[in-house]
């Protein structure tokens, strides 16, 4: 029997590396939309955006929030240089919602373009962390559904 | 010869010093230890970068020369940063420690920077080419001032735990000045981390952009037929902000290693010479001691014969 082609994922940013292993399955926030990865993919440079990439293994998946960033995917490789990144169970959902509340406070008091656009991408992160935290939430239930009949 | 009063004083002010050059070294030994833990922990992600950056640059050299700069989109600004032009001006962005305390390793990082001036103005056949600086600590901008050199801008007291907004500043300074024809090229002169025992003053250039060029055998034969979402340009124009940031990040946190470690070992040497010469002090004083008591019990005695 041939091996299973499988693709090896790293997420790094610039704190450290966040997730290395295989993959069957990437699915990642593209600049242009969201994103299939499999096996033999050709050779693909892409932006990301803040989001979730899911990272699907042998019938488990793992997310992670992404806060945008880049992926090279190339000989069954799949490099994520995120600008920040968190495994969904890492995501401390009150923290990220306090930090959404207290941007969008400087936001309505800030002066100036700069700190504007600082405080929107903020914003939007905690968002995408909070969002990521539910996906991951509302997964786990359903697995403990008991089966009909 | 000093008495032995004198003596025993100045071997407790000697002690108090080694007390305290003592708790610094072991202060530095643990900082060092975490800073270099956190250089490590940034290294996949600079490494990563420049492997993308060099295959994109690869990728983009085999199709059309010069396709990837005529995208519509994205902001030719980010694209000049590739761009070699003629050197009227010098940038140096020089990341020095806050602090002091740290053997020769300010002093060497500072001199180091002249003397690249000085090598760069020779190579490029002109000896009073104008030079900008940036200054990255208290250290190096006491240097540039004190010197009368001109200062374009100025980070101090950023910590042990350089923030990436604080990087972003440092990073726009930089290509602004750049994009706006300021400063024609950039280095970068920070201490460069090689062991506990070794930091190297190192200049690298930030601007413009040089994509490492220097690949792995396996990756040189690597498919580069690049599929480029939105293209090619644009992910240019994401990536070289990124990459300056990174240049300017790894220095920044090597900067912080390389202070602890020459701390370590200023303080090692301080705390060992303290407890040398009070060693040499104790003798001397045990030897005036000696001299006291022999003097008294001669006087005693030669009272005693002149009473008899």
């Amino acid at each position: 029997m041939a091996q299973r082609l499988t693709l090896q994922v790293e997420v790094v940013t610039t704190t450290g590396l966040v997730f290395e292993g295989p993959a069957d399955e990437v699915i990642a926030p593209g600049g242009e939309g969201q994103l299939g990865i499999l096996p033999r993919h050709a050779p693909l440079m892409t932006t990301l955006t803040i989001g979730a990439l899911h990272i699907k293994h042998a019938g488990s998946e793992e997310t992670l929030f992404i806060g945008g960033g880049f992926m090279e995917v190339s000989d069954n490789r799949v490099i994520v240089l995120a600008d920040d990144a968190e495994r969904a169970s890492d995501i401390d959902e009150a923290r990220a919602e306090e930090a959404r509340r207290r941007a969008q406070q400087q936001l309505d008091q800030a002066a100036g373009d700069i700190d504007r656009a600082a405080l929107e991408g903020e914003i939007e992160r905690a968002i995408g962390r909070i969002h990521v935290a539910e996906i991951q939430r509302r997964r786990r239930p359903r697995r403990e559904l008991p089966t009909q009949g | 010869m000093a008495t032995a009063r004198e003596i025993k004083r100045r071997i407790r002010a000697i002690k108090n010093i080694a007390q305290v050059t003592r708790a610094l070294q072991l202060v530095a030994s643990s900082k060092m230890r975490r800073s270099q833990d956190r250089v490590l922990a940034a290294r996949p992600y600079a490494d990563e970068l420049l492997r993308v950056l060099s295959r994109l640059v690869r990728a983009s050299a085999d199709e059309d020369e010069g396709n990837v700069f005529r995208g519509e989109e994205h902001d030719d600004a980010d694209l000049s940063l590739l761009q070699e032009r003629e050197v009227r001006t010098l940038g140096i962005l020089l990341v020095t420690p806050d602090r002091g305390l740290a053997g020769a390793l300010p002093g060497n990082l500072n001199r180091r920077a002249l003397q690249f001036v000085q090598e760069q103005r020779a190579e490029l056949g002109n000896p009073n080419l104008p030079v900008q600086f940036v200054a990255v600590g208290r250290r190096g901008r006491d240097f540039v001032t004190r010197n009368r050199l001109p200062l374009l801008a100025e980070f101090t007291n950023l910590g042990d735990i350089p923030r990436m907004s604080d990087v972003r500043a440092i990073a726009r300074v930089i290509s602004d000045a750049y994009l706006s024809g300021q400063v024609d090229r950039w280095y970068l002169v920070y201490p460069k981390f090689i062991s506990s025992l070794v930091q190297t003053a190192t200049p690298v250039q930030l601007l413009p952009v040089q994509p490492p060029t220097d690949v792995a055998e396996d990756d040189a034969q690597a498919n580069l037929d690049y599929i480029f979402e939105p293209d090619a340009g644009s992910i240019y124009a994401a990536l070289l902000p990124r990459y300056l940031e990174t240049m300017i990040y790894q220095p920044m946190l090597e900067s912080v290693a390389s202070f602890y470690a020459a701390q370590f070992v200023a303080m090692k040497n301080a705390t060992d010479n303290a407890t040398d010469l009070a060693d040499d002090l104790n003798l001397s004083y045990n030897k005036a001691r000696q001299a006291a008591i022999t003097n008294q019990i001669l006087e005693v005695v030669a009272g005693a014969n002149a009473l008899s």
